[in-house]
């Protein structure tokens, strides 16, 4: 009996020991990467794929040898889609887990939630989500697209391209479609559109019930003039809203919806049939056709063990942050922070659209801007695309308060939001 | 599939009637603009389809059908355009260039041709001018009408000639103002007049558009007496015009109020069991709706072939599911907690939570798509102003079914008896003999399954995720408070009055003010008047 429990005891006692006695070494034999997205709650749905997406990049890269000579370790935790976890979680990260850089959030609020975090820590995060601008913070990259990389060249296309001359701006209620119709409203007046031609529409989270806004924007469309519906509206709310587009009859050739927030994945979950000619404006489509964009899907397919999942813009934006990231620390020979954000100004990875991406001094990258029909197969056909690439814009430049403050995080400047007309930095952290 | 077969019908007795003898050049070019198609500019497949359009060779017609329905492909290894009929992995193909059946093939031997939205809109004009000698009135009808916009010589000379032979009243009466609008733009003045006043009882947008430019432009002194009284005929027309579309307006803002009312009323009425007769505050209540929705999607996924019967089975199922999973709650938590209404609502919001990430553990954080059947998409055309979605009106009709066989059930049958019984005075009920255990579990069972059936009606309105139930309990409880604890009709009074108020108040408000307003109105309401809408009487309430 006490033979039993003595040895018991030390075997207990070995593993303990043996716990303490590696932990510190492979610490420092590995390089830590936080990866912070909703593995539950409402925005599981879309955060999931990115976790998946950067384990995979992570995988990748310690195949190849891994980084300055050590193997990468991805730290996944679950924020919950809970605004204020998200701030505890990235501090935990930072601080107990001393991890070399963060990649994750999705919501703008989220984002809002960790910036303080990031910034008194002076820790890395690549933000890789399409966003409202006006935001420009030493600490966080911002691989997804600004106002004028995927909205402004929207509105171009459906003004020059389709003739569109009434205007639906319907979106969620919450900042960044409230941010974005606020630029595109700026924009569309700067354009000559007159006030009774702008409809502008907010409905809640997970609203469900369309008839009556599908109804008021038959009736708006039907006026005379060729209408577009430009949507911010938020993943979930998609669904029902097509429906009953397609329920009202209202087709993709009478009243176009081009909508900021629909991609592969969301189109997984929905019947895409009333949704056929719809357009949807990103930097990447998985269906764009460049041998670098062939080999991502195939290994993706491989590592999910699914080749029925699909590839999206956001998971396109970790891979083009990652692989920044991944050439700016091999470039400054370190992961300390400081080092990492001035030797990633400049440097260039290639894109999945078969192109290559800049980071620029304000912490923002220069992507193409392509404009997609969704087709049957839940997948998009470019109809449109800009010639070269957009370099993304912190401040928008059509907002009277934002168009004069300019974001440079090199020696030059070193601010975020610098006021041209005052010649100072407002001292505003972000 | 039912619109291929329609097109393609249409498609053989119109080439029949046009194509009396197709050139050899005709032939040729039709060949030639098939092969354009293959490219992936889209201004070149644009000129290609419109030479096709314009070629009298006799599968133009079904190609462009084809083109426009994304059923045209190119066979990879042939590089040849052929024609598919069917979905799924394998499918028939047929050779666009003659008709020929060419078998069966692998969907990933085929490339889609695809198309962009302004050649959607050349297509669909393309066809509609094909199809105006189709044999189905109802698409007769819908090709004049979605010709409306680009009316031309062409297509009026056909029109005046179909007029004279058409029999079908309505199709006629649609061609009457077609050709009424084309009219508008005749050199003689008595014509326009003549027409302006046709246009007056026609409720198409098109229609109204086309007055209101003529009345906009002809606002200019100089006109003379004809011009004059075709002024003033125009707009009397418009006024009645706008008239008539006010009055559909509200009709179609009614509609839209109950078909929502009834919504939550279906929403509740499980609720109404559970919490309204037996007390207990369900938290899980939305979850056992997304069950419904999930044994939905599951129906569905183990029937692919028979998707138009799906929700009849689906039914069943998500009651039964819905229902034991509530009896096992009922049984497993909620019993030992009777009377203690704070730790019900804890344990249940427990369940809730559980019931959800059990969801996404098994069928992953993903919405599932559930797919409408043929018969529940589309609209019931009344007239011009006025359409009723189908999946509404269905909805509506369900939730009167379930409504009144819940009441029914709880009126007039013994078990219903016996849960009144209890659910006034338990001990009383006891001691005449009924089994309290018992019926509790079933009241409970009861209410989850309509949950269930919610469910059911939910998935063809929003997104079947994990998520899905707590987009509805707000909503439900809502209900259930407004229309007075216990009593059925006041759930269905609160869920109708909530759905038209909500629905009248969103033109002006905006949806997010209108739920404010109506959230508000309870707050106020609850206040005033804390046992509802329709307050339970009598001794057993005032307890």
């Amino acid at each position: 009996m006490k033979t039993k429990a003595h040895i018991s005891l030390a075997l207990a006692a070995v593993f303990v020991s043996s716990i303490f006695s590696t932990t510190p070494t492979a610490a420092a034999e590995t390089i830590k990467v936080g990866v912070l997205h909703s593995l539950s709650g409402t925005m599981a749905i879309s955060e999931t794929t990115l976790k998946d997406t950067m384990l995979m990049l992570i995988d990748e890269q310690n195949k190849n040898g891994g980084l300055l000579g050590k193997k990468l370790e991805a730290v996944v935790v679950d924020p919950a889609s809970d605004w204020p976890l998200f701030a505890e979680k990235a501090r935990q990260l930072l601080e107990k887990d001393k991890v070399a850089a963060v990649f994750g959030c999705w919501t703008s609020v989220s984002r809002k939630s960790v910036l303080p975090v990031f910034e008194e820590l002076n820790g890395l995060l690549f933000y890789p989500v399409q966003y409202e601008g006006e935001e420009s913070s030493k600490n966080v990259f911002y691989t997804g697209a600004a106002p004028n990389q995927q909205a402004i060249p929207a509105v171009d296309y459906l003004m020059n391209d389709l003739e569109v001359k009434r205007w639906v701006l319907a979106g969620t209620d919450y900042v960044y479609p409230r941010t974005t119709n606020k630029i595109l409203e700026a924009y569309l007046k700067a354009k000559g559109v007159d006030d009774a031609d702008i409809m502008i529409n907010y409905t809640p989270f997970g609203h469900s019930d369309w008839q009556s806004i599908v109804s008021d924007i038959k009736k708006f469309g039907t006026m005379g003039k060729k209408t577009a519906v430009v949507s911010t509206i938020n993943g979930d709310a998609n669904v029902p809203f097509y429906k009953e587009l397609g329920n009202q009859g209202v087709s993709a050739a009478d009243i176009p919806v081009v909508a900021f927030s629909v991609g592969e994945e969301e189109l997984s979950g929905i019947e895409t049939k009333p949704l056929v000619g719809h357009l949807a404006a990103w930097n990447y489509f998985m269906s764009v056709d460049a041998p670098i964009n062939t080999s991502f899907i195939e290994r993706w397919h491989t590592f999910i063990k699914d080749p029925k999942r699909v590839t999206n813009d956001p998971m396109e934006a970790h891979y083009i942050g990652f692989n920044m990231w991944v050439k700016a620390v091999t470039a400054a020979g370190t992961t300390d922070p400081a080092a990492v954000q001035k030797a990633i100004i400049g440097i260039e990875v290639a894109n999945l659209s078969g192109g290559t991406s800049k980071m620029l001094a304000n912490h923002h990258i220069t992507k193409p801007v392509l404009i997609g029909e969704i087709q049957e197969d839940g997948q998009f056909a470019t109809v449109w695309q800009t010639d070269g690439l957009v370099p993304g814009d912190a401040w928008s430049d059509y907002l009277p308060d934002s168009k004069i403050l300019e974001a440079n995080w090199t020696d030059e400047l070193g601010c975020g939001n610098y006021n041209t007309v005052t010649k100072k930095c407002s001292g505003q952290n972000y | 599939m039912r619109l291929a077969s329609t097109w393609i019908l249409a498609g053989s007795c119109v080439a029949v009637l046009l194509a009396a003898g197709p050139s050899v050049a005709d032939e040729a070019q039709f060949v030639e603009a098939l092969g354009n198609l293959k490219t992936s500019s889209f201004i070149t497949k644009t000129e290609a389809a419109k030479e096709i359009a314009a070629s009298d060779a006799e599968q133009a017609f079904v190609v462009l059908g084809a083109l426009l329905e994304g059923r045209l492909y190119v066979r990879k290894a042939e590089n040849d355009v052929v024609v598919a009929v069917g979905s799924g992995d394998e499918v028939e193909i047929a050779s666009a260039a003659h008709g020929g059946t060419l078998g069966a093939v692998a969907k990933t031997d085929l490339k889609r041709i695809i198309i962009n939205n302004q050649m959607r809109i050349m297509l669909r004009s393309d066809l509609a001018r094909l199809s105006l000698r189709a044999t189905d009135p109802a698409q007769r009808r819908k090709a004049i009408v979605s010709l409306f916009d680009s009316l031309n010589e062409q297509t009026v000379k056909l029109m005046r000639a179909a007029f004279v032979t058409e029999e079908d009243a309505a199709v006629k009466a649609t061609l009457a103002t077609a050709l009424a609008l084309a009219d508008l733009d005749s050199l003689d003045t008595k014509t326009q007049i003549a027409a302006a006043q046709t246009l007056g009882s026609s409720m198409h947008t098109a229609v109204r558009n086309r007055l209101a430019a003529l009345v906009e432009s002809g606002a200019d002194d100089a006109l003379d007496e004809q011009g004059r009284q075709l002024l003033a005929t125009a707009k009397a027309s418009l006024a009645q015009i706008e008239h008539s579309r006010k009055i559909y307006g509200l009709v179609e803002t009614t509609f839209f109020g109950l078909s929502l009312g009834f919504v939550l009323v279906l929403a509740a009425t499980g609720l109404a069991i559970t919490f309204g007769v037996m007390g207990v505050i369900n938290m899980a209540h939305g979850e056992l709706m997304m069950l419904g929705a999930y044994s939905t999607w599951v129906v569905q996924q183990a029937m692919p072939e028979h998707l138009e019967l799906s929700l009849f089975v689906a039914v069943p199922v998500a009651f039964i599911v819905a229902g034991l999973v509530g009896v096992a709650i009922e049984r497993g938590v909620v019993r030992f907690l009777y009377g203690r209404p704070l730790e019900t609502l804890l344990a249940t919001f427990g369940v809730s939570l559980l019931l959800q990430q059990t969801v996404r553990t098994i069928f992953s954080p993903l919405n599932r798509a559930v797919a409408t059947p043929e018969w529940m998409s589309g609209q019931l055309y009344l007239n011009d102003a006025l359409s009723i979605n189908y999946n509404r009106l269905y909805i509506i009709i369900f939730s009167i079914v379930v409504f009144l066989s819940l009441v029914t059930l709880l009126r007039y049958t013994t078990l219903g008896l016996q849960i009144r019984a209890v659910a006034q005075n338990r001990n009383m009920a006891k001691a005449m003999g009924v089994r309290g255990g018992w019926i509790d579990a079933v009241t409970f069972g009861l209410g989850s399954g309509v949950a269930g059936l919610a469910g059911v009606a939910l998935s063809q309105l929003t997104n079947v995720g994990p998520n899905l139930g707590q987009s509805h309990i707000v909503d439900s409880f809502m209900v259930v408070v407004f229309g007075g604890v216990g009593n059925l009709w006041g759930t269905l009074m609160a869920g109708l009055s909530l759905g038209i108020a909500n629905k009248f108040l969103e033109p002006f408000a905006g949806a997010v003010l209108a739920k404010i307003f109506v959230l508000v109105f309870i707050i106020l309401f609850i206040q005033r008047y804390p046992r509802g809408l329709f307050p339970q009487r009598g001794r057993a309430a005032e307890s």
